[in-house]
Protein backbone atom coordinates (compact mmCIF):
# COMPACT_ATOMS: atom_id res chain seq x y z
CA UNK A 1 0.00 0.00 0.00
CA UNK A 2 1.33 3.37 -0.96
CA UNK A 3 1.80 6.11 1.59
CA UNK A 4 -1.26 7.99 2.83
CA UNK A 5 -2.41 10.74 0.48
CA UNK A 6 -2.88 13.97 2.36
CA UNK A 7 -3.92 17.51 1.45
CA UNK A 8 -1.30 20.06 2.43
CA UNK A 9 -2.13 23.40 3.99
CA UNK A 10 -1.13 25.01 0.71
CA UNK A 11 -3.77 22.93 -1.11
CA UNK A 12 -6.40 23.96 1.39
CA UNK A 13 -5.50 27.63 1.04
CA UNK A 14 -5.74 27.30 -2.75
CA UNK A 15 -9.16 25.67 -2.40
CA UNK A 16 -10.27 28.39 0.00
CA UNK A 17 -9.20 31.10 -2.46
CA UNK A 18 -10.93 29.36 -5.36
CA UNK A 19 -14.13 28.98 -3.35
CA UNK A 20 -14.39 32.77 -3.46
CA UNK A 21 -15.56 32.27 -7.04
CA UNK A 22 -18.07 29.53 -6.26
CA UNK A 23 -20.97 31.47 -7.76
CA UNK A 24 -19.07 32.49 -10.89
CA UNK A 25 -20.82 30.09 -13.26
CA UNK A 26 -24.15 30.10 -11.42
CA UNK A 27 -26.71 28.57 -13.75
CA UNK A 28 -30.34 27.52 -13.71
CA UNK A 29 -29.59 23.85 -14.20
CA UNK A 30 -27.18 22.90 -11.40
CA UNK A 31 -26.57 26.32 -9.80
CA UNK A 32 -23.16 26.49 -8.05
CA UNK A 33 -21.86 23.22 -9.51
CA UNK A 34 -19.23 24.79 -11.78
CA UNK A 35 -17.80 26.90 -8.97
CA UNK A 36 -17.81 23.89 -6.67
CA UNK A 37 -15.78 21.80 -9.15
CA UNK A 38 -13.51 24.82 -9.73
CA UNK A 39 -12.88 24.94 -5.96
CA UNK A 40 -12.17 21.21 -5.65
CA UNK A 41 -9.58 21.10 -8.45
CA UNK A 42 -6.46 21.50 -6.24
CA UNK A 43 -7.67 18.58 -4.11
CA UNK A 44 -8.44 16.38 -7.12
CA UNK A 45 -4.98 17.11 -8.54
CA UNK A 46 -3.33 16.11 -5.27
CA UNK A 47 -5.43 13.01 -4.54
CA UNK A 48 -5.91 11.35 -7.92
CA UNK A 49 -3.19 10.62 -10.41
CA UNK A 50 -4.76 8.64 -13.24
CA UNK A 51 -6.76 10.36 -15.94
CA UNK A 52 -9.79 8.15 -15.30
CA UNK A 53 -9.86 8.93 -11.57
CA UNK A 54 -9.47 12.63 -12.24
CA UNK A 55 -12.25 12.64 -14.82
CA UNK A 56 -14.56 10.74 -12.46
CA UNK A 57 -13.79 13.14 -9.59
CA UNK A 58 -14.45 16.20 -11.76
CA UNK A 59 -17.72 14.74 -12.95
CA UNK A 60 -18.99 13.89 -9.48
CA UNK A 61 -18.22 17.43 -8.32
CA UNK A 62 -20.20 18.93 -11.20
CA UNK A 63 -23.42 17.65 -9.64
CA UNK A 64 -26.09 20.08 -8.46
CA UNK A 65 -25.08 22.28 -5.54
CA UNK A 66 -26.45 25.48 -4.08
CA UNK A 67 -26.14 27.18 -0.73
CA UNK A 68 -25.18 30.52 0.74
CA UNK A 69 -21.72 31.18 -0.78
CA UNK A 70 -19.93 31.61 2.57
CA UNK A 71 -21.33 28.56 4.36
CA UNK A 72 -20.23 26.46 1.38
CA UNK A 73 -16.82 26.51 3.11
CA UNK A 74 -17.60 24.04 5.94
CA UNK A 75 -19.22 21.74 3.36
CA UNK A 76 -16.08 21.96 1.23
CA UNK A 77 -14.04 21.06 4.34
CA UNK A 78 -16.07 17.90 5.04
CA UNK A 79 -16.03 16.92 1.37
CA UNK A 80 -12.24 17.31 1.28
CA UNK A 81 -11.94 14.88 4.18
CA UNK A 82 -14.26 12.39 2.46
CA UNK A 83 -12.32 12.64 -0.81
CA UNK A 84 -9.07 12.11 1.07
CA UNK A 85 -10.44 8.91 2.61
CA UNK A 86 -11.74 7.75 -0.75
CA UNK A 87 -8.38 8.35 -2.41
CA UNK A 88 -6.80 6.24 0.34
CA UNK A 89 -9.09 3.34 -0.44
CA UNK A 90 -12.05 3.83 1.92
CA UNK A 91 -15.43 2.82 0.43
CA UNK A 92 -16.88 6.32 0.09
CA UNK A 93 -19.18 6.25 -2.91
CA UNK A 94 -20.58 9.07 -5.07
CA UNK A 95 -23.92 8.89 -3.29
CA UNK A 96 -22.31 9.46 0.12
CA UNK A 97 -20.48 12.55 -1.12
CA UNK A 98 -23.54 13.96 -2.88
CA UNK A 99 -25.68 13.10 0.15
CA UNK A 100 -23.37 14.97 2.53
CA UNK A 101 -23.36 18.00 0.22
CA UNK A 102 -27.13 18.12 -0.21
CA UNK A 103 -27.81 17.31 3.42
CA UNK A 104 -25.63 20.17 4.63
CA UNK A 105 -26.46 22.84 2.07
CA UNK A 106 -30.08 23.51 3.02
CA UNK A 107 -29.71 23.91 6.78
CA UNK A 108 -26.45 25.86 6.40
CA UNK A 109 -28.06 28.23 3.90
CA UNK A 110 -30.62 28.70 6.65
CA UNK A 111 -27.79 29.99 8.85
CA UNK A 112 -25.93 31.98 6.20
CA UNK A 113 -28.83 33.98 4.79
CA UNK A 114 -30.09 35.53 8.03
CA UNK A 115 -26.60 35.96 9.52
CA UNK A 116 -24.84 37.63 6.61
CA UNK A 117 -27.56 39.13 4.44
CA UNK A 118 -29.94 40.25 7.17
CA UNK A 119 -27.70 40.96 10.15
CA UNK A 120 -24.09 41.80 9.27
CA UNK A 121 -24.82 43.52 5.96
CA UNK A 122 -27.55 45.90 7.18
CA UNK A 123 -25.50 46.82 10.26
CA UNK A 124 -22.31 47.57 8.32
CA UNK A 125 -24.26 49.06 5.41
CA UNK A 126 -26.30 51.33 7.65
CA UNK A 127 -23.22 52.55 9.50
CA UNK A 128 -21.26 53.13 6.30
CA UNK A 129 -24.19 54.77 4.50
CA UNK A 130 -24.77 57.25 7.30
CA UNK A 131 -21.10 58.25 7.12
CA UNK A 132 -21.24 58.49 3.32
CA UNK A 133 -24.33 60.72 3.40
CA UNK A 134 -22.26 63.37 5.16
CA UNK A 135 -19.67 63.07 2.39
CA UNK A 136 -17.24 61.08 4.53
CA UNK A 137 -15.05 58.70 2.49
CA UNK A 138 -14.49 56.56 5.61
CA UNK A 139 -17.95 55.06 5.09
CA UNK A 140 -17.19 52.90 2.06
CA UNK A 141 -13.67 52.11 3.27
CA UNK A 142 -15.00 50.89 6.60
CA UNK A 143 -17.64 48.77 4.89
CA UNK A 144 -15.20 47.18 2.47
CA UNK A 145 -12.51 46.34 5.02
CA UNK A 146 -14.81 45.02 7.76
CA UNK A 147 -17.02 43.01 5.42
CA UNK A 148 -14.09 41.24 3.80
CA UNK A 149 -12.30 40.59 7.10
CA UNK A 150 -15.41 38.95 8.52
CA UNK A 151 -16.08 36.98 5.34
CA UNK A 152 -12.54 35.69 4.78
CA UNK A 153 -12.08 34.81 8.44
CA UNK A 154 -15.35 32.93 8.50
CA UNK A 155 -14.77 30.94 5.31
CA UNK A 156 -11.20 29.89 6.17
CA UNK A 157 -11.98 28.93 9.76
CA UNK A 158 -15.10 26.92 8.92
CA UNK A 159 -13.42 25.15 6.00
CA UNK A 160 -10.68 23.96 8.37
CA UNK A 161 -13.30 23.00 10.96
CA UNK A 162 -15.23 20.92 8.41
CA UNK A 163 -12.02 19.28 7.20
CA UNK A 164 -11.04 18.19 10.70
CA UNK A 165 -14.54 17.01 11.65
CA UNK A 166 -14.80 15.16 8.33
CA UNK A 167 -11.61 13.20 8.95
CA UNK A 168 -12.95 12.07 12.28
CA UNK A 169 -16.18 10.82 10.71
CA UNK A 170 -14.29 8.57 8.33
CA UNK A 171 -11.73 7.27 10.88
CA UNK A 172 -14.08 4.75 12.43
CA UNK A 173 -14.81 2.45 9.52
CA UNK A 174 -15.11 -0.78 11.50
CA UNK A 175 -18.36 0.19 13.19
CA UNK A 176 -20.06 0.61 9.85
CA UNK A 177 -20.25 4.32 10.65
CA UNK A 178 -19.55 5.24 7.06
CA UNK A 179 -22.43 3.12 5.77
CA UNK A 180 -24.65 4.74 8.37
CA UNK A 181 -23.55 8.16 7.22
CA UNK A 182 -24.19 7.25 3.60
CA UNK A 183 -27.71 6.15 4.36
CA UNK A 184 -28.28 8.90 6.89
CA UNK A 185 -27.07 11.49 4.40
CA UNK A 186 -29.48 10.33 1.71
CA UNK A 187 -32.33 10.35 4.24
CA UNK A 188 -31.41 13.88 5.30
CA UNK A 189 -30.88 14.86 1.67
CA UNK A 190 -34.31 13.68 0.58
CA UNK A 191 -35.95 15.26 3.61
CA UNK A 192 -34.33 18.63 2.87
CA UNK A 193 -35.14 18.34 -0.84
CA UNK A 194 -38.77 17.80 0.06
CA UNK A 195 -38.80 21.01 2.06
CA UNK A 196 -36.81 22.96 -0.54
CA UNK A 197 -39.23 21.98 -3.30
CA UNK A 198 -42.00 23.32 -1.12
CA UNK A 199 -40.27 26.57 -0.14
CA UNK A 200 -38.17 27.55 -3.15
CA UNK A 201 -40.12 26.50 -6.21
CA UNK A 202 -42.53 29.40 -6.39
CA UNK A 203 -45.71 29.19 -8.39
CA UNK A 204 -48.68 31.47 -7.82
CA UNK A 205 -51.91 31.29 -9.76
CA UNK A 206 -53.56 34.65 -10.06
CA UNK A 207 -57.17 34.11 -11.23
CA UNK A 208 -59.90 35.10 -8.83
CA UNK A 209 -62.16 32.22 -7.93
CA UNK A 210 -64.71 34.07 -5.89
CA UNK A 211 -65.45 37.55 -4.66
CA UNK A 212 -67.75 37.63 -1.66
CA UNK A 213 -69.49 40.73 -0.35
CA UNK A 214 -68.74 40.87 3.37
CA UNK A 215 -71.36 41.63 6.03
CA UNK A 216 -71.45 45.04 7.60
CA UNK A 217 -69.06 45.17 10.53
CA UNK A 218 -66.72 42.58 9.00
CA UNK A 219 -64.82 45.26 7.11
CA UNK A 220 -63.51 48.73 7.88
CA UNK A 221 -66.06 51.33 6.79
CA UNK A 222 -63.71 54.01 5.49
CA UNK A 223 -66.44 56.63 5.07
CA UNK A 224 -67.39 56.57 8.72
CA UNK A 225 -63.93 56.93 10.22
CA UNK A 226 -63.14 60.09 12.21
CA UNK A 227 -61.00 62.61 10.34
CA UNK A 228 -57.24 63.02 10.68
CA UNK A 229 -54.92 60.90 12.76
CA UNK A 230 -57.80 59.73 14.90
CA UNK A 231 -59.19 57.99 11.82
CA UNK A 232 -55.92 56.21 11.12
CA UNK A 233 -55.86 54.98 14.69
CA UNK A 234 -59.41 53.67 14.51
CA UNK A 235 -58.68 51.94 11.21
CA UNK A 236 -55.60 50.23 12.59
CA UNK A 237 -57.50 49.15 15.69
CA UNK A 238 -60.29 47.72 13.58
CA UNK A 239 -57.83 45.87 11.38
CA UNK A 240 -56.14 44.41 14.45
CA UNK A 241 -59.57 43.30 15.61
CA UNK A 242 -59.80 41.22 12.45
CA UNK A 243 -61.79 43.45 10.13
CA UNK A 244 -61.09 43.23 6.43
CA UNK A 245 -59.61 46.20 4.54
CA UNK A 246 -62.15 46.05 1.71
CA UNK A 247 -65.82 45.27 1.43
CA UNK A 248 -65.25 42.09 -0.49
CA UNK A 249 -63.27 38.97 0.36
CA UNK A 250 -61.25 37.89 -2.69
CA UNK A 251 -60.21 34.27 -3.06
CA UNK A 252 -57.66 33.48 -5.77
CA UNK A 253 -57.05 30.07 -7.27
CA UNK A 254 -53.78 29.99 -5.32
CA UNK A 255 -55.61 30.49 -2.01
CA UNK A 256 -57.75 27.47 -2.81
CA UNK A 257 -54.73 25.36 -3.72
CA UNK A 258 -52.95 26.47 -0.55
CA UNK A 259 -55.82 25.41 1.63
CA UNK A 260 -55.63 21.99 -0.01
CA UNK A 261 -51.86 21.41 -0.16
CA UNK A 262 -49.47 24.40 0.01
CA UNK A 263 -46.68 24.01 -2.52
CA UNK A 264 -48.58 21.44 -4.56
CA UNK A 265 -47.92 23.20 -7.87
CA UNK A 266 -44.17 23.33 -7.14
CA UNK A 267 -44.21 19.62 -6.33
CA UNK A 268 -46.05 18.78 -9.54
CA UNK A 269 -43.57 20.80 -11.59
CA UNK A 270 -40.68 19.00 -9.89
CA UNK A 271 -42.24 15.58 -10.53
CA UNK A 272 -42.89 16.57 -14.14
CA UNK A 273 -39.24 17.61 -14.51
CA UNK A 274 -38.07 14.28 -13.01
CA UNK A 275 -40.26 12.40 -15.46
CA UNK A 276 -39.01 14.47 -18.40
CA UNK A 277 -35.39 13.93 -17.31
CA UNK A 278 -35.93 10.18 -17.30
CA UNK A 279 -37.37 10.54 -20.80
CA UNK A 280 -33.99 12.12 -21.69
CA UNK A 281 -35.40 15.60 -22.30
CA UNK A 282 -32.58 18.15 -22.18
CA UNK A 283 -32.58 20.29 -19.00
CA UNK A 284 -31.87 23.39 -21.09
CA UNK A 285 -35.02 22.80 -23.12
CA UNK A 286 -36.95 22.44 -19.86
CA UNK A 287 -35.52 25.70 -18.47
CA UNK A 288 -36.32 27.68 -21.60
CA UNK A 289 -39.73 26.03 -21.70
CA UNK A 290 -40.49 27.07 -18.11
CA UNK A 291 -39.53 30.67 -18.89
CA UNK A 292 -41.80 30.61 -21.92
CA UNK A 293 -44.61 29.15 -19.83
CA UNK A 294 -44.01 31.87 -17.23
CA UNK A 295 -44.35 34.65 -19.82
CA UNK A 296 -47.38 33.13 -21.56
CA UNK A 297 -49.23 32.36 -18.31
CA UNK A 298 -48.48 35.84 -17.00
CA UNK A 299 -49.73 37.48 -20.19
CA UNK A 300 -53.01 35.53 -20.18
CA UNK A 301 -53.40 36.40 -16.49
CA UNK A 302 -53.10 32.90 -15.09
CA UNK A 303 -50.00 33.59 -12.96
CA UNK B 1 -19.70 66.77 -18.24
CA UNK B 2 -17.37 65.01 -20.67
CA UNK B 3 -15.05 62.24 -19.57
CA UNK B 4 -11.52 61.69 -20.80
CA UNK B 5 -10.57 58.40 -22.43
CA UNK B 6 -8.73 57.22 -19.32
CA UNK B 7 -11.72 58.04 -17.13
CA UNK B 8 -14.02 56.11 -19.46
CA UNK B 9 -11.74 53.07 -19.31
CA UNK B 10 -11.62 53.24 -15.50
CA UNK B 11 -15.42 53.56 -15.31
CA UNK B 12 -15.79 50.45 -17.47
CA UNK B 13 -13.33 48.57 -15.24
CA UNK B 14 -15.30 49.52 -12.12
CA UNK B 15 -18.49 48.41 -13.90
CA UNK B 16 -16.86 45.09 -14.77
CA UNK B 17 -15.87 44.48 -11.14
CA UNK B 18 -19.37 45.35 -9.98
CA UNK B 19 -20.85 42.95 -12.51
CA UNK B 20 -18.60 40.09 -11.37
CA UNK B 21 -19.42 40.77 -7.75
CA UNK B 22 -23.14 41.06 -8.47
CA UNK B 23 -23.10 37.30 -8.85
CA UNK B 24 -20.19 36.30 -6.57
CA UNK B 25 -21.40 38.35 -3.61
CA UNK B 26 -17.98 38.08 -1.95
CA UNK B 27 -15.92 41.30 -2.00
CA UNK B 28 -19.03 43.45 -2.44
CA UNK B 29 -17.81 45.75 -5.20
CA UNK B 30 -21.41 45.79 -6.40
CA UNK B 31 -22.83 47.31 -3.23
CA UNK B 32 -23.93 50.87 -4.02
CA UNK B 33 -21.74 52.38 -1.35
CA UNK B 34 -18.62 50.84 -2.93
CA UNK B 35 -19.57 50.96 -6.63
CA UNK B 36 -20.83 54.58 -6.64
CA UNK B 37 -17.83 55.74 -4.62
CA UNK B 38 -15.40 54.09 -7.05
CA UNK B 39 -17.16 55.69 -10.04
CA UNK B 40 -16.97 59.02 -8.23
CA UNK B 41 -13.29 58.46 -7.47
CA UNK B 42 -12.30 57.79 -11.09
CA UNK B 43 -14.39 60.62 -12.53
CA UNK B 44 -13.43 63.22 -9.93
CA UNK B 45 -17.02 63.63 -8.71
CA UNK B 46 -16.36 61.93 -5.39
CA UNK B 47 -18.72 63.70 -3.00
CA UNK B 48 -21.97 63.57 -5.04
CA UNK B 49 -21.32 59.90 -5.87
CA UNK B 50 -20.56 59.16 -2.21
CA UNK B 51 -23.93 60.62 -1.24
CA UNK B 52 -25.66 58.70 -4.03
CA UNK B 53 -23.98 55.51 -2.84
CA UNK B 54 -25.04 56.08 0.75
CA UNK B 55 -28.64 56.77 -0.25
CA UNK B 56 -28.87 53.76 -2.55
CA UNK B 57 -27.26 51.56 0.11
CA UNK B 58 -30.10 52.45 2.46
CA UNK B 59 -32.67 51.57 -0.22
CA UNK B 60 -30.91 48.32 -1.11
CA UNK B 61 -30.56 47.23 2.52
CA UNK B 62 -32.74 44.15 2.21
CA UNK B 63 -31.81 43.15 -1.33
CA UNK B 64 -30.19 39.73 -1.16
CA UNK B 65 -29.74 36.70 -3.37
CA UNK B 66 -31.56 33.91 -1.59
CA UNK B 67 -31.78 30.43 -2.97
CA UNK B 68 -32.30 30.67 -6.68
CA UNK B 69 -33.97 34.06 -6.52
CA UNK B 70 -31.96 37.09 -7.55
CA UNK B 71 -32.55 40.38 -5.84
CA UNK B 72 -33.03 43.57 -7.85
CA UNK B 73 -29.64 44.16 -9.35
CA UNK B 74 -27.65 46.53 -7.15
CA UNK B 75 -24.68 46.41 -9.54
CA UNK B 76 -26.39 47.90 -12.60
CA UNK B 77 -28.44 50.27 -10.45
CA UNK B 78 -25.42 51.78 -8.71
CA UNK B 79 -23.02 51.85 -11.66
CA UNK B 80 -25.51 53.26 -14.15
CA UNK B 81 -27.05 55.82 -11.82
CA UNK B 82 -23.57 57.02 -10.79
CA UNK B 83 -22.56 57.43 -14.44
CA UNK B 84 -25.79 59.29 -15.20
CA UNK B 85 -25.17 61.52 -12.17
CA UNK B 86 -21.66 62.33 -13.38
CA UNK B 87 -22.75 62.90 -17.00
CA UNK B 88 -25.62 65.13 -15.87
CA UNK B 89 -23.08 67.40 -14.21
CA UNK B 90 -25.52 68.72 -11.61
CA UNK B 91 -23.40 67.68 -8.62
CA UNK B 92 -25.27 66.93 -5.43
CA UNK B 93 -28.54 68.27 -6.89
CA UNK B 94 -28.49 65.40 -9.37
CA UNK B 95 -28.60 62.69 -6.68
CA UNK B 96 -32.40 62.43 -6.40
CA UNK B 97 -33.13 62.13 -10.16
CA UNK B 98 -30.28 59.60 -10.41
CA UNK B 99 -31.99 57.48 -7.75
CA UNK B 100 -35.29 57.63 -9.64
CA UNK B 101 -33.46 56.09 -12.60
CA UNK B 102 -31.62 53.55 -10.44
CA UNK B 103 -34.65 51.56 -9.36
CA UNK B 104 -35.97 50.65 -12.86
CA UNK B 105 -32.35 49.92 -13.77
CA UNK B 106 -32.19 47.42 -10.92
CA UNK B 107 -35.10 45.56 -12.49
CA UNK B 108 -33.55 45.74 -15.95
CA UNK B 109 -30.35 44.34 -14.44
CA UNK B 110 -32.36 41.42 -13.11
CA UNK B 111 -33.36 40.63 -16.68
CA UNK B 112 -29.71 40.64 -17.77
CA UNK B 113 -28.84 38.36 -14.85
CA UNK B 114 -31.50 35.87 -15.93
CA UNK B 115 -30.07 35.88 -19.45
CA UNK B 116 -26.50 35.34 -18.25
CA UNK B 117 -27.53 32.56 -15.86
CA UNK B 118 -29.31 30.79 -18.71
CA UNK B 119 -26.21 31.15 -20.90
CA UNK B 120 -24.15 29.72 -18.03
CA UNK B 121 -26.25 26.57 -18.26
CA UNK B 122 -24.66 25.99 -21.66
CA UNK B 123 -21.24 26.64 -20.14
CA UNK B 124 -21.58 23.95 -17.48
CA UNK B 125 -22.30 21.46 -20.24
CA UNK B 126 -18.98 22.43 -21.80
CA UNK B 127 -17.45 21.91 -18.34
CA UNK B 128 -19.05 18.45 -18.26
CA UNK B 129 -17.34 17.62 -21.53
CA UNK B 130 -14.00 18.88 -20.21
CA UNK B 131 -14.50 16.89 -16.98
CA UNK B 132 -15.10 13.71 -18.95
CA UNK B 133 -11.58 14.09 -20.34
CA UNK B 134 -10.14 15.03 -16.96
CA UNK B 135 -9.05 18.35 -18.44
CA UNK B 136 -8.53 20.72 -15.48
CA UNK B 137 -7.43 23.64 -17.56
CA UNK B 138 -10.60 23.63 -19.66
CA UNK B 139 -12.85 23.40 -16.58
CA UNK B 140 -10.97 26.39 -15.12
CA UNK B 141 -11.19 28.25 -18.40
CA UNK B 142 -14.96 27.86 -18.77
CA UNK B 143 -15.52 28.89 -15.18
CA UNK B 144 -13.47 32.04 -15.73
CA UNK B 145 -15.34 32.74 -18.99
CA UNK B 146 -18.60 32.53 -17.04
CA UNK B 147 -17.23 35.05 -14.53
CA UNK B 148 -16.15 37.38 -17.35
CA UNK B 149 -19.67 37.14 -18.81
CA UNK B 150 -21.04 38.39 -15.50
CA UNK B 151 -18.62 41.31 -15.61
CA UNK B 152 -19.58 42.22 -19.17
CA UNK B 153 -23.23 42.15 -18.10
CA UNK B 154 -22.57 45.50 -16.36
CA UNK B 155 -19.51 46.73 -18.26
CA UNK B 156 -21.29 46.79 -21.65
CA UNK B 157 -24.36 48.74 -20.47
CA UNK B 158 -22.02 51.13 -18.62
CA UNK B 159 -20.00 51.75 -21.78
CA UNK B 160 -23.23 52.23 -23.74
CA UNK B 161 -24.52 54.82 -21.28
CA UNK B 162 -21.25 56.73 -21.50
CA UNK B 163 -21.44 56.56 -25.30
CA UNK B 164 -25.04 57.61 -25.86
CA UNK B 165 -25.60 59.94 -22.92
CA UNK B 166 -28.20 59.93 -20.19
CA UNK B 167 -31.46 60.94 -21.91
CA UNK B 168 -31.90 58.06 -24.41
CA UNK B 169 -31.29 55.60 -21.53
CA UNK B 170 -34.26 56.96 -19.66
CA UNK B 171 -36.50 56.58 -22.73
CA UNK B 172 -35.35 53.03 -23.31
CA UNK B 173 -36.14 51.98 -19.77
CA UNK B 174 -39.69 53.22 -19.82
CA UNK B 175 -40.21 51.38 -23.12
CA UNK B 176 -39.50 47.94 -21.63
CA UNK B 177 -42.88 46.18 -21.31
CA UNK B 178 -43.93 45.04 -17.84
CA UNK B 179 -45.41 41.78 -19.15
CA UNK B 180 -41.95 40.68 -20.27
CA UNK B 181 -40.12 41.43 -17.02
CA UNK B 182 -42.93 40.10 -14.81
CA UNK B 183 -43.37 36.99 -16.95
CA UNK B 184 -39.66 36.20 -16.75
CA UNK B 185 -39.82 36.57 -12.99
CA UNK B 186 -42.69 34.07 -12.90
CA UNK B 187 -40.63 31.65 -14.99
CA UNK B 188 -37.60 32.20 -12.76
CA UNK B 189 -39.61 31.00 -9.78
CA UNK B 190 -40.29 27.70 -11.49
CA UNK B 191 -37.02 26.79 -13.18
CA UNK B 192 -35.31 25.85 -9.90
CA UNK B 193 -37.49 22.72 -10.03
CA UNK B 194 -35.26 21.39 -12.82
CA UNK B 195 -32.22 21.37 -10.52
CA UNK B 196 -34.09 19.70 -7.68
CA UNK B 197 -35.48 17.08 -10.06
CA UNK B 198 -31.93 16.16 -11.12
CA UNK B 199 -30.75 15.56 -7.54
CA UNK B 200 -33.88 13.66 -6.58
CA UNK B 201 -33.43 11.40 -9.60
CA UNK B 202 -29.94 10.65 -8.33
CA UNK B 203 -30.66 10.06 -4.64
CA UNK B 204 -34.13 8.59 -4.62
CA UNK B 205 -34.67 4.98 -3.56
CA UNK B 206 -37.85 3.33 -2.33
CA UNK B 207 -36.39 3.46 1.17
CA UNK B 208 -35.87 7.23 1.37
CA UNK B 209 -38.98 8.56 -0.46
CA UNK B 210 -41.05 8.80 2.75
CA UNK B 211 -38.53 11.28 4.11
CA UNK B 212 -39.08 13.48 1.06
CA UNK B 213 -42.80 13.46 1.88
CA UNK B 214 -42.19 14.37 5.53
CA UNK B 215 -39.86 17.20 4.52
CA UNK B 216 -42.38 18.53 2.02
CA UNK B 217 -45.24 18.52 4.51
CA UNK B 218 -43.24 20.04 7.37
CA UNK B 219 -42.02 22.85 5.10
CA UNK B 220 -45.61 24.09 4.82
CA UNK B 221 -45.35 25.29 8.42
CA UNK B 222 -43.81 28.71 7.91
CA UNK B 223 -42.56 29.08 11.48
CA UNK B 224 -40.08 26.20 11.09
CA UNK B 225 -36.87 27.69 9.68
CA UNK B 226 -34.59 25.77 7.34
CA UNK B 227 -32.24 25.29 10.26
CA UNK B 228 -35.08 23.77 12.27
CA UNK B 229 -35.95 21.50 9.36
CA UNK B 230 -32.31 20.44 9.27
CA UNK B 231 -32.53 19.48 12.95
CA UNK B 232 -35.65 17.40 12.33
CA UNK B 233 -33.99 15.77 9.33
CA UNK B 234 -30.89 14.80 11.32
CA UNK B 235 -33.04 13.43 14.14
CA UNK B 236 -35.16 11.38 11.70
CA UNK B 237 -32.06 9.93 10.07
CA UNK B 238 -30.58 8.97 13.44
CA UNK B 239 -33.82 7.40 14.62
CA UNK B 240 -34.18 5.45 11.40
CA UNK B 241 -30.61 4.16 11.56
CA UNK B 242 -31.00 3.15 15.19
CA UNK B 243 -34.28 1.34 14.48
CA UNK B 244 -32.98 -0.55 11.44
CA UNK B 245 -30.07 -1.83 13.55
CA UNK B 246 -32.44 -3.40 16.05
CA UNK B 247 -34.61 -4.88 13.31
CA UNK B 248 -33.83 -8.44 14.41
CA UNK B 249 -34.58 -7.94 18.08
CA UNK B 250 -38.30 -7.50 17.53
CA UNK B 251 -40.17 -5.39 20.01
CA UNK B 252 -37.28 -5.19 22.44
CA UNK B 253 -36.22 -1.75 21.30
CA UNK B 254 -37.68 0.16 24.19
CA UNK B 255 -34.50 0.35 26.22
CA UNK B 256 -32.83 2.31 23.51
CA UNK B 257 -35.21 5.21 22.95
CA UNK B 258 -32.97 7.76 24.63
CA UNK B 259 -30.14 7.06 22.24
CA UNK B 260 -30.76 9.28 19.21
CA UNK B 261 -30.86 12.39 21.33
CA UNK B 262 -27.74 11.27 23.19
CA UNK B 263 -26.01 10.73 19.89
CA UNK B 264 -26.87 14.19 18.67
CA UNK B 265 -25.52 15.67 21.88
CA UNK B 266 -22.35 13.57 21.59
CA UNK B 267 -21.85 14.77 18.04
CA UNK B 268 -21.75 18.35 19.11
Amino acid sequence: MAEQLKLSKKDRVAIWWRSTFIQGSWNYERMQNGGWAFSMIPAIKRLYKTKEDRAAALQRHLEFFNTHPYVASPIIGVTLALEEERANGAPVDDKAIQGVKVGMMGPLAGIGDPTFWFTVKPILGGLAASLALTGNILGPILYFVLWNLIRMGFTWYTQELGYKAGSKITEDLSGGLLQDITKGASILGMFILGSLVNRWVSVAFAPTVSEVQLDEGAYIDWDELPAGSEGIRTALEQQAAGRSLSETSVTTLQDNLDSLIPGLAGLLITLLCMWLLRKKVSPIAMILGLFAVGIVFHVIGLM
Amino acid sequence: MDLTMIQIILVVIVAFLAGVEGILDEFHFHQPIIACTLIGLVTGELVPCLILGGTLQMIAMGWANIGAAVAPDAALASVASAIILVLGGQGEAGVIPAIAIAVPLAVAGLLLTIIVRTLATGIVHLMDAAAKEGNFRRVDMWHIIAIVMQGLRIAIPAALIVAIGAAPVRDLLTAMPAWLTDGLAVGGGMVVAVGYAMVINMMATREVWPFFAIGFVLATIPSITLLGLGGIGVALALIYLALTKQGGSGGGGNGNTGDPLGKIIDDY
